[in-house]
């Protein structure tokens, strides 16, 4: 088992080595992370898992992307969306163009969510999503915009009790164990690595979603990655989090007013 | 318990419940006194659907003030905290929560033995951890974690448990300071 300063020196590794900043993540999952990829990868001591981070830069790509967590799935929080159809969707139809961000966007899943919100509401044709992670893995498999077929049951499911009326079905095309978004989804994304601890604000947006990320970071830097958000977001914009994140502990909390009961918050000053 | 006269008070509680425990955990919950000077926590494996039955269960029948847990939420003496369905619960560090969304472990997520071992980090020797009836063998990884750490230990009777199994695996392969029928554990509970 990897100890806590085992975890600082890994932490540390990282960021004097290849630029990777984690200090700010919540130290209790860092070192669930660390664990996993240890035993997973059969290390006989926690030196030679060390030396392997330390003198193979390949061997990084696998860290990175193993320690960052990529769960996600379509429509995820079928509540969620239903509000965001509701209650967020029609306010931005109002606009002549339409900026969303999904920050940590994983895989993708929840990004195509949005594209079938949009679509359905016809506004996707004057809409762009630009969706980022830290990981260029995930967002290789984001691009292509192909899922696993086992997994559409489900999704189709929460698309319905998100309150999805469509034929979910006719928004991929199936092909063995895969299925295909359709193409005029993916035209209107741009996907582009960021990463929340270092990278800057780099467009005003209409709303923006990070959902089940800011759960790895400790509150210090969930209040600058809150910060980053509120200056990239017009007044009267949208703040989309996770169903357990809250803005609760941070300063923004006065400026914006939530939308319900669900992690909706909307920029008032 | 005389014996223990000599430990750390308990600071918090942690209870860990699958399949049937449903009414356990409402029947320990029901009659908590009011003047706890701990942390009641409870894991309990629960489909992910966005109900809020079980915390408005809990809320109906318990003086003290019951909250599902938010991430990073302060860790408050004298609450019932509930972890939230789909995540795993952590200790930050001594009381404050933080929530996780990775793979599940014991198929289940929350974990109780994710729970368990991140109270035991946190908490050391003053956690004590209670393992109820379940037909997987989450839990008992846990119970080791907090017995390394001289923590507590209790595990439900598993002639009073509806699913035996999970009791039955802590008992046989980590080190239970106390095998406890529903009654016991009540009054246990409301004498730390």
């Amino acid at each position: 088992m990897i100890q806590d300063e085992e975890v600082d020196l890994l932490v540390n590794d990282l960021f004097e080595l290849y630029g990777y900043d984690f200090t700010g993540y919540s130290k209790a999952s860092l070192k669930r992370r660390f664990n996993r990829i240890y035993i997973l990868d059969n290390f006989p001591s926690f030196a030679e898992f060390r030396y392997k981070l330390k003198s193979d830069p390949a061997y990084l790509k696998r860290l990175v992307e193993e320690i960052t967590v990529n769960v996600t799935e379509m429509f995820r929080d079928p509540l969620f969306y239903r509000t965001l159809m509701k209650e967020v969707i029609p306010s931005l139809g109002t606009k002549p163009f339409i900026r969303i961000w999904h920050a940590g966007c994983s895989t993708g899943e929840e990004v195509f969510s949005m594209a079938i919100l949009l679509h359905e509401a016809n506004l996707l044709h004057k809409s762009l999503i630009y969706a980022t992670d830290i990981n260029p893995n995930v967002l290789e498999k984001a691009r292509k915009g192909i899922f696993p077929l086992s997994q559409m049951k489900q999704y189709s499911g929460n698309y319905i009790a998100s309150g999805g009326k469509q034929d979910f079905s006719s928004y991929y095309t199936a092909n063995y164990d895969r299925v295909k978004f359709l193409e005029s989804f993916t035209t209107r994304m741009i996907f582009s690595t960021h990463n929340l601890v270092c990278d800057s604000s780099f467009n005003e947006f209409d709303l923006i979603l990070c959902r089940n990320v800011l759960i790895y970071f400790d509150v210090p830097l969930q209040n600058r990655v809150f910060e980053l958000f509120d200056s990239s977001l017009n007044r009267l914009s949208y703040l989309a989090l996770g169903s357990k994140e809250t803005i609760r502990f941070s300063d923004l909390n006065s400026n914006y007013k939530q939308i319900g009961k669900e992690k909706i918050w909307r920029k008032m000053a | 318990m005389a014996e223990n006269g000599m430990r750390t008070p308990s600071e918090l509680i942690v209870i860990g419940g699958s399949s049937g425990s449903l009414d356990v955990v409402l029947r320990i919950v029901s009659n908590i006194k009011k003047e706890i000077g701990f942390t009641i926590v409870i894991v309990f494996h629960r489909k992910t659907a966005a109900d809020s039955t079980l915390l408005e269960l809990l809320t109906a029948r318990s003086v003290l003030p019951v909250r599902e847990i938010e991430d990073k939420d302060i860790v408050l003496s004298g609450v019932v905290y509930l972890a939230p369905p789909d995540y795993h619960l952590l200790f930050e560090k001594k009381h404050i929560f933080a929530l996780d969304d990775s793979e599940k472990v014991n198929y289940s997520r929350p974990s109780i033995d994710v729970t368990f071992e991140s109270a035991a980090e946190a908490y050391t020797s003053s956690v004590v951890a209670i393992l109820l009836s379940g037909a997987n063998a989450d839990g008992t990884d846990g119970l080791k974690a907090i017995h390394r750490q001289e923590g507590i230990t209790v595990v439900q009777r598993p002639d009073t448990a509806s699913f035996p199994f999970m009791p039955r695996q802590a008992i046989l392969h980590a080190q239970v300071d106390h095998v406890m029928s529903v009654e016991e554990m009540i009054e246990f509970i409301n004498g730390r």
